[in-house]
């Protein structure tokens, strides 16, 4: 496993979505009053900060479907809503088909909105529980085609909701008469109301009974498939990115420590994280590999560790993932992968 | 509840099946209370209809008939059922007058509340940060001048700028404003504490996602689901208005004695009850208090029904 290049992977020309050095830092100190501490009997202005994503590099290809992996706190979500302009980057850029989008006034945005949507974790909290369906499903196509005839955007709401297989009855009723797989597929309606080319999904299927789970994933695939859609999908089930996933990037207290098409990560994880989290998948083999025990908990992304983010809890750190973080470099499978180790060939 | 509802019902099939409707059915105080309300508020409005005669009307006062005991006292006039007051007003139809003042000055006054402090909240508690900030020390400062205050400054500018007649003519709009200004804070606050916990849901995000404006996020996705807390605080400001009203009539600082609301008759009572004429006082001052009452009684019921924690909408 000696194999590693230096030079970044060749890319194939113009990916739908690219993030750069994306960073978001939240505020835990409150306002300016609140930030004055006394310290060795001076006056000084303490800030904190969540770092919840520091440093991401992710390019989203047309037509993949790129799952977005990681444990509790990752900062999974946080890059699906600062991709949507839910939340404001603290730094970096995000570029969508070219344009650099993150910078845009709200109005500027709006030609964007309509082609990148997003679906959301708990179908019990998405649907706006005084509007019918038939107005939630109405509401995003008046506002993308106020031109269009209101026969015409019934036609349109009749057409979306046929492809998700809601009856056409159900549009006279409000969202809580439903269960949560009939709501989700409420939700993917509202999505692909406007007829997007990007959708955005942060964790759809956990909030659901398992024998739906199925259902709706499968349903986002059959959209995938009749629209040509292209998938920024955030999920921490593995089982799921197996099944759906074009390409994986696992991410790690707010970074991306190795990005690979699914199959080639599932076969030869390259970074020690991935290696660990593969390891933990349930498996119904008795030869299984030997479960990799990490040591210690995910450090508090308050005080992020110097280095790389990882070095506290791998068996392989040195003296260098301690001191200099590692940028994601490409490897021979045609991943990417952050780690030292694996540049210098000590993985 | 609801979804045994056909999803073809009408409003009145959705009304008829609510939850609402049901507890009111099992309600006692809340039937008697609506019932009393009505009738106090038919009245009222109906005052020109209903009452013997027209206390604005200065031809129909008859100064020798003043102070006259209700009917069931020796001494009464069967032309007049209640009484009449000191200038020789009926004191049925100047009471059925009068409460149609308060009931207007304190519907008005709510209406104003409601909107000054719906917007505030909205904004305050959608916006956030510093608008959040600003907004919130307003109603601080506005919640620390009491309404009697805020009364007194706007009144007595009022009447030495434009005078005691212009006064007179504008009393009802000028306490509405009065009032209305006074109490703002009590919705901008209730609101804004509900967008806070509205804010936090999917279904605000998808609405930012699909691009809407902040404006319509605000009054068409957030503001229909702060509704319960709104009706709510509205009865019980409803009363309190009214109260207000009648104190600050007492003090001469509201309705002048010719127009006058149920506060400003229980005052123009009260130097008489000295001399036995207790009834200028006391009848108004039942009235004011059974309207009240009937109120707060439909709006503890109302805030039952709508309890978040006892009953999800």
């Amino acid at each position: 496993m000696s194999s590693t290049a230096t030079s970044p992977a060749p890319q194939a020309a113009d990916p739908l979505l690219s993030l750069r050095g994306l960073e978001k830092r939240f505020s835990l100190s409150g306002d300016f009053l609140e930030q004055l501490k006394f310290k060795g009997g001076k006056l000084v202005r303490e800030q904190k900060y969540v770092h919840a994503i520091n440093g991401v590099d992710l390019d989203i290809q047309r037509g993949e479907a790129l799952c977005v992996v990681g444990e509790s706190g990752c900062g999974k979500s946080t890059v699906a809503r600062t991709v949507m302009g839910l939340i404001t980057p603290s730094d970096g850029e995000i570029h969508y088909g070219g344009e650099r989008i993150d910078d845009l006034s709200s109005k500027a945005l709006m030609p964007y909105r309509r082609r990148m949507q997003m679906i959301f974790q708990n179908p019990y909290a998405s649907l706006n529980p005084r509007m019918t369906i038939q107005q939630t499903l109405e509401e995003p196509i008046r506002l993308h085609h106020p031109d269009w005839s209101p026969q015409r955007v019934r036609d349109q709401v009749a057409e979306v909701m046929a492809s998700v297989g809601i009856a056409p009855d159900w549009g006279a009723r409000y969202g809580h008469e439903f269960s949560g797989g009939q709501r989700q597929r409420i939700a993917i309606a509202r999505a692909l109301a406007v007829d997007p080319e990007f959708i955005v999904a942060d964790e759809p299927i956990s909030a659901l009974d398992v024998s739906i789970q199925a259902q709706v994933l499968n349903l986002l695939m059959e959209a995938q498939q009749e629209r040509n859609l292209t998938y920024l999908f955030i999920t921490h089930d593995l089982a799921v990115v197996e099944h759906f996933g074009t390409r994986v990037a696992v991410m790690y207290l707010g970074r991306v420590c190795e990005v690979a098409p699914t199959a080639t990560l599932f076969a030869t994880p390259r970074h020690p994280y991935t290696q660990a989290l593969m390891s933990a998948i349930p498996r119904l083999e008795d030869e299984r590999p030997q479960h990799l025990r990490l040591q210690g908990e995910v450090p508090t992304p308050v005080n992020l560790p110097s280095g790389c983010v990882f070095h506290g809890r791998c068996p392989h750190a040195n003296a260098r993932c301690r001191s200099e973080v590692p940028t994601l470099i490409a490897t021979d499978e045609g991943g990417q992968v952050a780690c030292h180790g694996v540049e210098e060939g000590r993985i | 509840m609801t979804t045994t509802t056909s999803p073809t019902a009408t409003r009145w099939e959705r009304l008829r099946d609510s939850y609402l409707l049901y507890s009111f059915k099992r309600d006692l105080i809340a039937q008697v209370s609506l019932l009393v309300f009505i009738v106090l508020v038919a009245a009222a409005v109906l005052a020109p209809w209903l009452a013997p005669m027209n206390p604005y009307d200065l031809a129909q006062i008859d100064i020798l008939a003043s102070e006259l005991p209700p009917f069931w006292i020796d001494g009464s006039d069967p032309a007049y059922v209640m009484g009449t007051d000191s200038q020789g007003r009926d004191l049925l139809s100047t009471i059925l007058y009068g409460a149609r003042v308060s009931l207007i000055i304190g519907f008005g006054a709510v209406a104003m509340q409601a909107a000054l402090g719906v917007c505030f909240g909205l904004l305050a508690g959608y916006l956030g940060g510093r608008v959040d900030a600003f907004l919130m020390r307003l109603a601080d400062i506005q919640l620390s001048f009491s309404t009697l205050m805020v009364a007194i400054v706007v009144g007595a500018l009022f009447k030495a700028i434009f005078g005691g007649a212009t006064y007179s003519a504008y009393a009802v709009p000028l306490l509405v404003l009065i009032i209305g200004l006074a109490e703002w804070p009590q919705y901008a606050r209730t609101v804004r504490a509900s967008v806070l916990a509205e804010k936090g849901k999917e279904y605000v995000d998808a609405a930012r996602v699909m691009g809407l404006s902040s404006r319509r996020i605000m009054f068409r996705h957030i503001l229909p689901n702060t509704l319960s807390p709104i009706f709510v605080i509205s009865t019980v400001q409803v009363a309190n208005a009214i109260i207000s009203e009648a104190a600050l009539s007492f003090l001469g600082l509201g309705m002048p004695e010719t127009q006058p609301s149920l506060g400003s008759l229980i005052k123009s009572g009260f130097d008489y009850i000295q001399s036995g004429s207790w009834w200028i006082t006391l009848i108004p001052g039942l009235v004011l208090v059974i309207l009240v009452l009937v109120i707060n009684l439909l709006g503890d019921w109302l805030r039952d029904v709508l309890n978040p924690r006892l009953y999800k909408g």
